[in-house]
């Protein structure tokens, strides 16, 4: 395959950037589309030019690394993860935008790599059980009901890519932070943080930028792991609850 | 056995030790995205739940100019005897105009948060949503003025074409619809409002945490069928008046 790329460039975090086009031949429809962009840094190295930085690293699907908006769609036109993207999504004579996420809250550091430690800091504001860890615990020892276990499964798949904040016309971080929340909130391991979890969580998602939801759905269309829009509502109704609970 | 070792938090943006923002109470309910837009959805519903009403109430002038000028002086007496003189009516007025305010202000603070919170647009941009959902901000302008244009218009006759007359909304009603703007202006402002319906019962649902994929359907069709109604019962009224049905 033959393609036409047309990659976001920016030096720095600090300078413009603009789309810059590159042509790239001898593509396997086989490759990922990483592989794809790897086998343009090397010609760029080969010719003395600056590679593109993306970033990656389990190339698996479930390290959440990988975060490229691929022809206006975060992680490209299928669902899954840019990383498990395969060249055999596109025609081969294809021009292909590559940009980085979009949102104030994920600046560009360079070329295609944001910074995303907002989420670590949302994580960091009560996404966690203060639960002892070490030695595994009996597994019959903390019943847990089929449907709360399926639930909280469901909303554990998220990886913290952020192309739900990249896809939300609002910049917003609801979707991620609802993952958590309800991941957590529904087990018994979660419950003693339950009311302070969902309160901290939200608000550090405030302050660090993000918009508000007005629940356009682009978050769960675009996220790989299929956490559903619904969550959504599922976290409003834990926030709700515990604004009423716990005024503190 | 390692037991939580971090007892606080590492210090942020806005959260960090010592700056905890207010819990509960408006204020805290105001300062989060999620606290305003439930005053949205509140509010919202609260305005919805008087159009079913108004809408019923305009209907009425299918019945004749006795029972429609009937209907709008009971408005004043309704409450009575409780209730003196047109305090029932002032009553809803106030109400509406808290939930107008509250509802225009939270929008407006939201959607700034939302432009400021992603100011790069895309190069390769896509459209998905549906058409109410873009539109829930300029439909919403497009109500706000709407609703001064109508009070003015039909409750205060200030911009009322022809004489105005208190106690005779039969009258007036036929007289705004028998000008092109008064039916241009209504017209456009009715789709607007139907739109707005469509988008914002479904949204105030998953605001208010009521949502969820079983009643997802339900939700849906309840929005759709809302919006068809209000705008159907609405529109009834200028049309009646075009066509000479109601004169
Ligand atoms: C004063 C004029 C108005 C303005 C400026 C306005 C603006 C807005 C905006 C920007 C939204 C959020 C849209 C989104 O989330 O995408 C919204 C939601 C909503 N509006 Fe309005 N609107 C107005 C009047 C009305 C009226 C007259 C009604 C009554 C039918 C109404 C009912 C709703 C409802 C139910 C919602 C959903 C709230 C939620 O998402 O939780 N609005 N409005
Ligand atoms: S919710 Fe989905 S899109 Fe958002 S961070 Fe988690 S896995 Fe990625
Ligand atoms: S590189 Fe790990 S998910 Fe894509």
């Amino acid at each position: 395959m033959k393609l036409t790329l047309r990659v976001w460039r920016q030096p720095a975090a600090d300078t413009d950037g603009a789309m810059t086009t590159y042509e790239v031949d001898s593509v396997s429809p086989d490759m990922s589309f990483l592989e794809m962009l790897d086998t343009l840094n090397e010609e760029l190295i080969l010719r003395g030019e600056d590679p593109v930085a993306f970033d990656h690293d389990c190339r698996e699907g479930i390290c959440g690394a990988c975060s490229l908006v691929i022809n206006g769609d975060a992680h490209g036109p299928e669902r899954t993860t840019s990383c498990q993207l395969h060249m055999r999504s596109f025609q081969d004579g294809d021009t292909i935008d590559v940009e980085p996420w979009r949102a104030a809250a994920f600046p560009v550091v360079k070329d295609l790599v944001v910074d995303r430690s907002a989420f670590d800091r949302i994580i960091q504001a009560g996404g966690y059980v203060s639960a002892p860890t070490g030695s595994a615990p009996e597994a019959h020892a903390t019943p847990v009901p089929k449907a709360d276990a399926d639930f909280a499964f469901e909303h554990a798949e998220c990886i913290g890519c952020g192309a739900c904040v990249a896809a939300c016309p609002n910049g917003s971080a609801m979707l991620f932070t609802s993952a958590k929340v309800n991941h957590l909130g529904v087990l018994p391991q979660g419950a003693p943080e339950r009311e302070t979890r969902v309160l901290d969580m939200v608000d550090q998602m405030d302050a660090e930028g993000f918009g508000g939801c007005t629940l356009t759905g682009e978050c769960a269309t675009a996220c790989p792991k299929g956490i559903p829009l619904p969550s959504i509502a599922a976290m409003n109704k834990e926030w709700l609850r515990a604004a009423r609970k716990s005024p503190r | 056995m390692a037991l939580d070792t971090r007892t606080r938090r590492t210090p942020s943006k806005g959260t960090g030790a010592g700056q905890r923002p207010v819990r509960g109470g408006p204020r805290a309910l105001w300062d989060s995205t999620i606290g305003k837009k439930a005053v949205m959805a509140v509010t919202g519903l609260i305005m919805l739940g008087y159009l079913v009403a108004h809408m019923m109430g305009n209907l009425k002038i299918f019945f004749g100019p006795g029972e429609f000028n009937g209907y709008g002086h009971w408005l004043r007496t309704m409450g009575a005897p409780v209730l003196h003189h047109e305090w029932g009516l002032w009553l809803v007025r106030i109400v509406l105009v808290v939930a107008v305010v509250g509802h225009a202000v939270a929008a407006y603070q939201l959607s700034r948060r939302d432009i400021r919170a992603r100011p790069a647009k895309y190069a390769h941009t896509k459209r998905r949503t549906s058409y109410a959902t873009r539109t829930m901000r300029w439909g919403g302008v497009i109500l706000a003025l709407f609703i001064v244009w109508h009070v003015l218009d039909l409750t205060t006759g200030h911009t009322h074409p022809g004489g105005f007359q208190e106690g005779h909304p039969y009258q007036n009603v036929v007289d705004t619809f028998s000008t092109w703007y008064g039916n241009v202006i209504y017209l456009v402002a009715v789709l607007a409002m139907g739109l707005h319906v469509r988008h914002g019962f479904w949204s105030a649902a998953q605001t208010l945490g009521v949502g969820n994929a079983r009643r997802e359907r339900v939700l849906k069709a309840g929005a759709n069928g809302l919006a068809l109604l209000l705008t159907a019962g609405f529109v009834s009224v200028p049309v009646a008046v075009m066509t000479g049905l109601v004169s």
